[in-house]
């Protein structure tokens, strides 16, 4: 499959960079389940041009229904960087011609994802006390891009969030007590339904390309995208799940809420109740435990048995310890 | 039990093995590999301190529930009165029963991780 991606990437280089253009190199970055990333360079008649590749390597699962097409992601990404979002630029959106399936092709930022680094390594200590603010200011400019039509997004609010996850979580089977009380709770604590917007959906420490000179260089991964409550995508950086072991700063390990919010406000955000970011909060620990059993199903039930499965589901206990402190703290 | 070796010491030295070997192998598998040792480290605390864990989650669980059982038995039953709505965050004992529970569980599953909570706000 890699030979694939290297010969198919080599065709793209003449395609995008004319006749002359050569690949001049090719990495594999990551692999999650179904999706690839790949960094590559060509050199042509117009210079070089360093690019990243984002493509699916395998069909849809039951966790990822969920998730858009790339062609759509890479739509959003356009949308909302012409509407002012750090995004990164689309260079390509792939067809049958490339050979390469379902992908895209975007400028490549510099930069740091590792979300362990951004909250603790020295590099990002000057930035660090910016950032909570700049993530703010840069969910403004995605929540406030007009919905497209035509793109199939979904519209969920807290109930739905809530009736999906439970139903995940009774199919599975287990019996978890604190998961029990924290839908329970959470029902019982819905807030007031805003008028919905356009969200990151996975907006979190880890999809965030960080710069340790700017700050918030580009917000990546935009398979979860859908359309709610903006306070979800706020809850979403705030589950202590993304903290990365730094459970004393609430905003992705690295800030606080005030900054958050007022970072939000500031660039012209509709102001968010900080209860309603909590709320979202407790949220994303639920439906984070609920994706690790997800994990744990798709290792028992299904064809292949990757290690890294099961010992996620081993992960809903972590999530269970910040729900019990969240629950004790109430909303 | 045998205790030439102990059951977590097989355990501890498959997780050694694995630590070993990690530097050779391409960096999915040394992904993967780390993985399972973290597993085996996983299964080792697991017999050495599930057990005490456990006897603690049945004494606390028969408090709340006002009852003796197995874990299994009073597990279900704590399960069925929360999603009743019988027991809320307000049942007395049922939080405080809980979070012990949930610690002893993240001292097993992921004794580094930092739960909400744990590190004062920094000034």
């Amino acid at each position: 499959m890699e030979l694939d991606v290297r010969a198919a990437l080599a065709r793209l280089a003449h395609r995008l960079g004319g006749a002359g253009a050569t690949l001049t190199e090719a990495q594999r970055l990551s692999g999650g389940a179904s999706m690839e990333t790949w960094a590559f360079s060509f050199d042509g008649a117009a210079g070089p041009e360093r690019l990243i590749l984002r493509r699916r390597s395998a069909p849809f699962d039951e966790e990822t229904a969920r998730s858009v097409s790339l062609a759509t992601e890479a739509k959003l990404i356009q949308l909302t960087g012409a509407n002012g979002a750090r995004v990164p630029t689309v260079r390509h959106v792939c067809d049958d011609a490339d050979g390469l399936g379902e992908a895209y092709i975007m400028v490549r930022v510099d930069g740091e994802t590792l979300g362990r680094k951004i909250t603790s390594d020295a590099r990002f200590d000057a930035i660090r006390p910016a950032l909570a603010r700049q993530c703010g200011e840069a969910l403004v400019a995605i929540h406030a891009t007009p919905p497209p039509s035509g793109l199939n997004l979904k519209t969920v609010d807290a109930a739905l969030e809530l009736d999906r996850y439970e139903e995940v979580y009774r199919a599975a089977g287990a019996r978890r007590p604190i998961l029990e009380l924290a839908f329970q709770y959470l029902r019982k604590h819905r807030p007031e339904p805003v008028d919905p917007v356009l969200l990151h959906g996975d907006f979190r420490n880890g999809n965030i390309m960080f710069d340790p000179e700017i700050g918030v260089a580009a917000v990546l991964d935009w398979e979860l995208a859908h359309i709610g409550d903006p306070a979800e995508d706020m809850g979403w950086i705030c589950t202590n799940s993304w903290r990365f072991g730094r459970p004393d700063r609430p905003v992705g390990g690295f800030g606080d809420y005030a900054d958050l919010l007022a970072g939000y406000a500031a660039a012209g955000g509709r102001p968010i109740d900080l209860s309603r970011v909590r709320f979202w909060q407790m949220l994303g620990s639920l439906r984070w435990g609920v994706m690790c059993l997800t994990m744990y199903l798709s290792w028992r039930d299904g064809a292949e048995k990757p290690v890294e499965r099961p010992m996620i589901g081993r992960r809903v206990s972590e999530t269970e310890a910040d729900l019990v402190v969240l629950l004790e703290q109430g909303l | 039990m045998i205790t030439h070796p102990r059951t977590e010491e097989l355990a501890q030295a498959v997780a050694l093995w694995i630590d070993q070997i990690r530097p050779t192998l391409d960096p999915r598998n040394a992904f993967l590999a780390r993985v399972a040792a973290n597993a085996m480290a996983t299964i080792s605390r697991e017999i050495t301190q599930g057990p005490a864990a456990e006897a603690e989650a049945v004494r606390l669980m028969g408090e709340v529930l006002g009852r003796s059982g197995t874990h299994a038995e009073l597990n279900a039953e704590l399960c069925d009165r929360i999603q009743s709505g019988e027991m809320t965050v307000e049942t007395p004992g049922l939080l405080a029963a809980l979070t012990v529970i949930a610690r002893d569980q993240i001292a097993i599953d992921q004794p580094n991780y930092r739960p909400e909570g744990s590190l004062s706000p920094t000034p």
